[in-house]
């Protein structure tokens, strides 16, 4: 299905990565959106709330993320596509939600333009320290989608396939920006609609009574049904049956957590995206993501710049991690740095995922600005000595 | 559920709530004599009266004994998470206004862990029906102290006896802006079917508390007896005072319950806000929310 036109504001824009992220959700067709404002992500509801009047949209500005975080369940459940936006504190008091979105199967979008942490952290100031809460915040075993922006650009297409890969798999889908993202004005050229490919939302087409809300269909992600179609279905964060009647027991866990996992996990081939540059003949591979990304394509440069042949692997989809790609990589014995504005999060999966394999190296940032590129560039030259 | 039908000795009749209630959960968890079955049936029955289209109405609970009535009506019913499901419901609601929506939880759930959003829904009079089913207790827990519990009625976490304050509901519901506040106790089920049915008919924010026994956790550790004489207490100890000052109608333990409809008014509610205030703001441009299709019907 093609973008609505009426929420599609094609043409050449210099927008800053919040405000293109707004534009993105509402090209995907986001009508709903709640938010509690926090620095550094406040733009993208702040725009929401001035251009949702005018496309049939709601906003509201909840008492806090824990309603946020379930406000816009019941939008989804309603019937519409929906999201919330927040930052570190703020992504730390939804993880209740989160559990319950994987659990209901509930398509819907957290937008996190992430800060240093932990608590108050830095405010204003960038990080990259909420991936791994991204992807475990929450309690018990679930799987869900994230995706990493650079660039305003990419925080206006990812948002729009972070719409489309939740109604696909109906899961959150986390959009993990930073401060710098969010906050860097650069061009944003948004096509025209009938170029942008929305997922409309999978309604079943059976009838009350032979309707199962949690049989799984297509990709193991059963239909969905929206309140007041008749068909008086249930809805519950506990362990459930196909009928969505809960069921406390060992069996009924097993197959239900299975398949929430499974449904990711064993479809991650589609799911999973990055983006390399000559990493074939590299004698080392620069693994990076979001605006750190931007900082270590630099510091390739330099050391290109004195004959290093250097590759890049970028994560678009940081979860599912690109579990096999990396194993690949690893399996060439090579070296491979990983720059993050983190202490060491990504950087575990990269090493389970080497195996010892080959040598890997973290050039980690505690955050508050973006790595020197000096410093990734001595990493590299370290890693080929 | 405590009271099943208004059967009569020897004229077998199909229990007149079942319609409402998915028989393929039966039975319930409830325990014997306990209240909440009671409720359950004035909601069937004030469903019934009400004449709604029962497609277009949503139940959503949080989680405790009372958070599992949404999962036995027959309804689009949500169960959601502890505290939370008048945050859901404010979702639901405003993206299909369409839609009837009625939350229906525990003391707990609704009024400590979820006391912020259930305060705040009240002020922005979003148009919902929330029935709180007050035992003063957490039931579904084991008898933990609420913010309800009187003193000095004894629960697993106050073995000396409760001595907080407590909330006194139809006063809260008041002062943050709901439009329509009753109280009744499970002993009136004529009563609370009627405040139910005049609060689903009602637009805003429209709230009952139900005094309602536990026999199991909150009469027993206090040595009150089973459900009926927690009956007995309130066909006692009532006094229906309708129109009364809720701030002068504050629980005490095995006190006087001041019963009756407190509040009934009128508010603009949440939605009607937004669209009177963004068609002052944008003008003629503006179309009202929600946009329908063809003028009529779903939203889009
Ligand atoms: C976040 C969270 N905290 C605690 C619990 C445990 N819990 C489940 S029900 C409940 C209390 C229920 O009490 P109430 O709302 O009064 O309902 P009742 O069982 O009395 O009807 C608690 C504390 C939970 N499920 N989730
Ligand atoms: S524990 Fe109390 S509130 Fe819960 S079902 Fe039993 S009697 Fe009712
Ligand atoms: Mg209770």
């Amino acid at each position: 299905m093609k973008a609505d036109p009426s929420g599609v504001l094609t043409g050449r824009h210099y927008f800053d990565g919040n405000h293109a992220c707004c534009e993105g959700a509402l090209a995907a067709g986001c009508r709903f959106a709640a938010g509690y404002p926090i620095t550094p992500s406040t733009e993208v509801v702040e725009r929401i709330a001035k251009r949702f009047p005018h496309l049939g949209g709601v906003f509201i500005q909840m008492e806090d993320e824990i309603a946020s975080s379930i406000a816009l369940q019941g939008a989804v459940w309603a019937g519409k596509k929906a999201m919330t936006v927040t930052s570190g504190p703020g992504l730390s008091l939804m993880m209740e939600h989160i559990g319950l979105a994987a659990i209901t199967e509930t398509p819907c979008v957290f937008v996190d333009v992430q800060r240093g942490g932990p608590s108050t952290g830095l405010p204003t100031l960038p990080g990259q320290a909420d991936m791994m809460q991204a992807r475990w915040g929450s309690h018990g075993d679930y799987e869900l989608i994230a995706l990493a922006p650079s660039s305003p650009q990419e925080c206006f297409d990812y948002t729009v396939d972070a719409f489309n890969l939740a109604e696909t798999y109906r899961v959150p889908v986390m959009m993990m920006m930073d401060e710098c993202v969010g906050h860097m004005t650069e061009r944003v050229d948004i096509p025209a609609a009938e170029t942008i490919e929305v997922t409309p939302r999978r309604y079943t087409t059976k009838k009350k009574g032979e309707f199962k809300p949690f049989e799984p269909g297509e990709n193991m992600v059963p239909d969905m049904a929206k309140a007041g179609d008749g068909l008086r279905f249930h809805v519950t964060g506990l362990t459930h049956d196909e009928r969505g009647y809960p069921v406390i027991n060992a069996q009924a866990q097993d197959k239900l957590i299975r398949r929430l996992v499974d449904k990711i996990r064993l479809q991650a081939d589609r799911i999973v995206r990055y983006e390399e540059d000559a990493v074939e003949n590299a004698d080392v591979i620069v693994v990076s993501y979001g605006i750190t990304y931007r900082v270590a394509l630099r510091a390739i440069e330099m050391a290109r710049a004195k004959g290093v042949k250097v590759g890049s692997h970028r994560l678009v989809v940081c979860w599912p991690f690109p579990e096999k790609r990396i194993r690949e990589l690893a399996a060439r014995g090579k070296p491979i740095v990983m720059a993050e504005m983190n202490l060491g999060q990504m950087y575990w999966e990269l090493e389970r995922c080497a195996a010892g394999k080959c040598k890997t190296a973290l050039v980690s940032h505690a955050g508050g600005t973006v790595h020197n590129p000096e410093v990734i560039y001595n990493a590299i030259m370290e890693a080929v000595r | 559920m405590s009271e099943q039908t208004n059967h009569t000795e020897g004229e077998p009749r199909v229990n007149p709530v079942l319609p409402y209630l998915r028989e393929d959960r039966m039975p319930h968890i409830w325990c014997p004599g306990c209240g909440i079955g009671t409720t359950v049936n004035c909601f069937a029955r004030a469903l019934t009266e009400s004449e709604l289209d029962l497609d277009k109405v949503s139940i959503v609970s949080g989680i405790g004994c009372t958070g599992r009535v949404a999962g036995y009506m027959n309804l689009d019913a949500f169960h959601t998470t502890h505290g939370r499901p008048v945050a859901f419901a404010t979702g639901l609601k405003l993206a299909n206004p369409d839609l009837k929506v009625v939350v229906y939880s525990g003391d707990g759930d609704l009024m400590a862990i979820g006391g912020n959003h259930f305060i705040h829904a009240c002020r922005r009079n979003i148009d919902m029906t929330i029935v709180c089913v007050n035992n003063f207790l957490y039931g579904m827990t084991g008898g933990q102290a609420s913010s309800t519990t009187p003193d000095p009625a004894t629960t697993t976490t106050a073995p000396y006896g409760a001595f907080e304050h407590t909330f006194n509901l139809p006063f809260l519901a008041d002062s943050c802006g709901a439009v329509y506040v009753a109280r009744w106790t499970t002993y009136h089920v004529r009563q609370i079917t009627k405040a139910m049915k005049e609060a689903l008919a009602k637009k805003g924010l429209s709230f009952i508390e139900i005094i309602s026994p536990c026999p199991t956790l909150y009469q027993r550790r206090n040595k009150l007896g089973d459900g009926l004489q927690a009956m007995e207490y309130y066909r006692d100890n009532s006094v229906v005072k309708s129109g009364a000052d809720t701030r002068e109608v504050e629980i005490k333990y095995q006190g006087e319950i001041i019963c009756g409809k407190f509040v009934d008014r009128e508010r603009a509610t949440w939605l009607d806000c937004y669209n009177t205030r963004n068609a002052a703001a944008i003008g003629a441009r503006y179309r009202p929310y929600p946009w329908r299709e063809n003028g009529e019907g779903g939203v889009k």
